[in-house]
């Protein structure tokens, strides 16, 4: 099977190019994981991040063929050749398939992840109903890959100001959770022309969701809950 | 070449479950805490865990912590320490009942409450009807649990060292930890850092097995540093195999499956299990299933053209259910092994899954080594918990849930042993003059080999040794031959060479520097299983079927300099309750 991946080393490189590879698949190969591995190990230089090789850690998103996705869960059978891996699009190069995420993560982290509720906590659990923890299915499962935030081109754009989807949908788990306090304080956060509103439903970000999540309806829910509170 | 130095009051080298909630009571506190992490915390393997926290909360059924000690003991094939055991149980509910108000996303019950189900080795009353004490968030426990720790860390400010690699301890004369060297990856800088207590939470090793449920970065990093610096590892034969792996790809299949209602057949269609396990059937301990399936296949009950795995069918419990609290499986059954489990069974076949050994540690997460006074003395400024360390709460065998539930209890308890610890010891000792010189040796080696093996290669040299020679079943001849090739595998380590020269995220170079970690490892498993002449929990020998109480009621200690083995005594006295002695165990 043949592959071109983008590669670059600062070390050594000017610029970055394109290296294309032959790798004879074993039938256990099934994944592209399974055959970025096998050309590591024939090119030790070839870098990328990698770990739970099931879709659950969101360690080696890339771009496959113009598409956002995890290399451990897209199968190298029905893939174009030659297979074009390159950096997720719209974050630094460290190297090779190796993007620097601060930004990413700075976004993320912005939106105050975590659950605000200022009560001394009971006893025991603190309830919430079969219904009420239903709202955080299909929001609470990020992995945090970036494949969306990386797809969207209102976050190419403002990477600085705008939140980016799996901002914006950590966003709304915690707008949604019935335990947390600080919804009013959340949307103040988000009230301005970039951070929330760059979002234009391209919906690139459902496109490229690994999981099967929907960055756009939980950004759509947001603006609800904006809108509902100025009326 | 001079190296850059930064002073912590504490560092912990791993950020999954353990080292992240030791890290929250301790930035909590108020100390400076630095935490290394290979890979961005949320990525680390407690993401995996999929079934749930075992702690006995009776939200569905009647439950208290003395039937969840019992059971833990008895998991154990007891050979766990019965102080830690009750230490752990005990404090369960608390654990959980903080993690939900951290924000952790259970799955919840019609009155509210945590949702719980029953899993393999749970019981009631001491060996009664089956227990359900799994708090569960669908079937992705572990990724709610670690992604709300680490929301709770960016709250408390907890410094993170994203994408640096632990390399070797530092110890003084007297023995005392005094900090670590660490890589990181972005630059290649190694660096030390200093401090009056260093925690190790590393996670497992389960990339020592050609087939396993472990991630890429699972390679016992600080089993190595603490092995090289002179630290015994603890009770490393034993290995836990989950019995449903996915067959050929080794991806786990949670045991909440059977905790559901699915159940195990051969090839002829039987619930086999109820031949192995009348009472538990499905839900019997880990080992038991394991072998089950083992023994299966060995019989030519296997299923498939090759008879070489078995079937776990759930389609019985409804699209409704598998979607609700499975959902996590049946995407890993389709993408994995071709099948929509609300249709067809899922193949699976016994996969290498967890370490019961580790660094040996008391309950307080201090780690304990033999010096002057007797094995369980302290090695000041030094803790381990989480799968990397052996506290003993698993012994023989660990039951499903019993990891995530370990983690918590033990990184709470190291990190408010730690505070304690640094009241009494405010100072940091000095550096010794050589602390860097066998690691930067270590790394020249590397660097300078010319004419050296492939690391891919004599990685996969490693994977198949322990996966032939160290299994399921284990064979006296085996585990000789075993012994000496694994003995050979780790002089082909000592010679590695990488193409790759580069500073800037030097993959190659962290490969090779995992695999000198890996065969550590792989050496205390092997010669350890090859010394222990009984069958216990997840230690089968073929030719001593049997436990042997008068002889192997003890911990093995490892030690990798003359990899020689010592042993030392269970705990069997409890903290308040009466001890549980050993009898028979049956399912």
């Amino acid at each position: 099977m043949r592959f071109s991946i983008y590669r670059y080393d600062p070390d050594k490189d000017d610029k970055p190019y394109m290296q294309d590879y032959d790798v004879a698949l074993e039938p256990s190969d099934r994944m592209l994981l399974d055959a970025l591995v096998r050309i590591k190990s024939v090119d030790d230089s070839l870098s990328l991040r990698r770990s739970c090789r099931e879709g659950v850690c969101g360690s080696d998103a890339m771009n496959i063929n113009g598409r956002n996705g995890l290399a451990c869960i897209t199968p190298v059978a029905g893939l174009r050749e030659p297979v074009e891996l390159r950096p997720l699009p719209g974050l630094p190069v460290i190297r090779d398939l190796i993007v620097d995420m601060t930004q990413f993560f700075q976004q993320y982290h912005s939106i105050k992840p975590y659950l605000i509720n200022n009560d001394p906590p009971p006893e025991t659990e603190r309830l919430q109903s079969p219904a009420e923890r239903a709202e955080l299915d299909g929001v609470y499962e990020c992995i945090l890959c970036a494949c969306c935030t990386t797809a969207c081109p209102s976050f190419w754009w403002n990477p600085d100001k705008f939140v980016g989807p799996a901002g914006l949908l950590q966003a709304y788990r915690f707008l949604a959770d019935s335990r947390d306090q600080a919804g009013a304080e959340r949307l103040d956060n988000l009230e301005d022309p970039y951070r929330l509103f760059r979002c234009h439903s391209i919906m690139n970000c459902v496109d490229a969701c690994p999981k099967g999540l929907n960055p756009t309806s939980a950004i759509g829910k947001i603006k609800d809950m904006m809108v509902k509170r100025t009326v | 070449m001079a190296i850059a130095r930064r002073k912590f009051d504490a560092v912990i080298i791993g950020a999954g479950g353990a080292g992240m909630r030791a890290a929250l009571q301790l930035s909590e506190a108020g100390l400076k805490v630095a935490v290394l992490s290979k890979v961005f915390p949320t990525r680390s393997h407690t993401v995996a865990a999929q079934g749930g926290i075992a702690a006995a909360l009776g939200n569905v059924t009647e439950d208290n912590w003395h039937w969840h000690m019992y059971d833990t003991v008895k998991g154990s094939d007891y050979l766990g320490d019965q102080d830690a055991i009750e230490f752990m149980c005990r404090q369960a509910n608390e654990v959980v009942y903080e993690l939900e108000h951290f924000g952790m996303p259970f799955d919840r019950l019609e009155n509210g409450k945590i949702y719980q189900r029953p899993f393999g080795g749970q019981s009631q009353n001491f060996g009664g009807a089956q227990a359900t004490r799994s708090c569960a968030a669908a079937d992705r426990t572990g990724h709610a649990m670690l992604h709300t720790l680490y929301q709770r860390n960016v709250r408390a400010n907890t410094q993170f060292f994203i994408e640096w690699m632990g390399l070797d301890l530092i110890r003084d004369e007297q023995g005392d930890v005094l900090g670590v060297t660490a890589l990181e990856m972005e630059t290649g800088e190694v660096m030390v850092l200093q401090a009056k207590a260093t925690l190790f939470a590393t996670g497992g090793a389960g990339r020592i097995f050609h087939a396993s449920t472990n991630a890429f970065i699972n390679t016992g990093d600080g089993l190595g540093m603490a092995a090289r610096a002179g630290i015994p590892l603890e009770d490393m034969e034993f290995w836990q195999f989950h019995p449903t792996g996915v067959y050929g790809v080794g991806v786990l299949i949670s045991e909440a499956v059977r905790g559901e209602g699915g159940y195990l057949l051969n090839k002829d269609g039987e619930r086999f299990m109820q031949r192995y396990a009348p009472h538990a059937k499905d839900l019997a301990s880990r080992d038991v299933v394991s072998r089950a399936l083992t023994t299966e296949i060995k019989e030519g009950r296997g299923c498939g053209k090759d008879a070489d795995h078995l079937l776990l069918k759930l389609d019985h419990l409804g699209a409704d259910v598998i979607n609700m609290r499975l959902p996590g499986i049946r995407e890993i059954a389709i993408k994995f092994a071709q099948v929509d489990p609300i249709n067809e069974p899922i193949p699976v076949a016994p996969t290498a899954h967890y370490m019961m050994g580790g660094i040996p540690t008391n309950f307080h997460g201090q780690v304990v080594a033999p010096y002057k006074t007797g094995p369980e003395e302290v090695v000041p400024g030094f803790y381990a918990v989480g799968e990397c360390a052996c506290v003993s709460v698993h012994g023989a065998n660990r039951l499903g849930t019993n990891s995530l539930l370990d983690i918590i209890v033990f990184g709470r308890a190291a990190g408010n042993r730690i505070i304690e610890d640094l009241k009494k010891n405010p100072h940091h000792k000095p550096l010794p003059a050589d602390a860097t010189d066998k690691v930067l040796a270590r790394l020249a080696r590397l660097e300078n080999q010319k004419g050296g093996e492939n690391v891919a290669q004599v990685g996969t040299a490693l994977r198949k040794t322990m996966q032939a020679h160290c299994g399921v079943f284990r064979f006296a001849d085996m585990l000789k031959q075993g012994v000496s090739r694994i003995g050979e595998v780790a002089e082909r380590v000592a010679q590695t060479e990488i193409g790759d020269k580069s500073r800037v995220f030097n993959t190659a170079r962290i490969e090779a520097l995992e695999l000198d970690n890996l065969v550590e490892v792989a050496l205390a498993t092997m010669v350890s299983a090859e010394a222990r002449n009984e069958s216990r929990g997840a230690h089968a020998r073929d030719d001593f079927p049997q436990r042997d109480d008068d002889k192997w009621l003890k911990h093995t200690l490892y030690f990798s300099a003359g990899r020689r083995l010592d042993y030392k005594p269970v705990r069997l006295k409890p903290l308040t309750v009466e001890s549980f002695p050993p009898k028979p165990r049956v399912y």
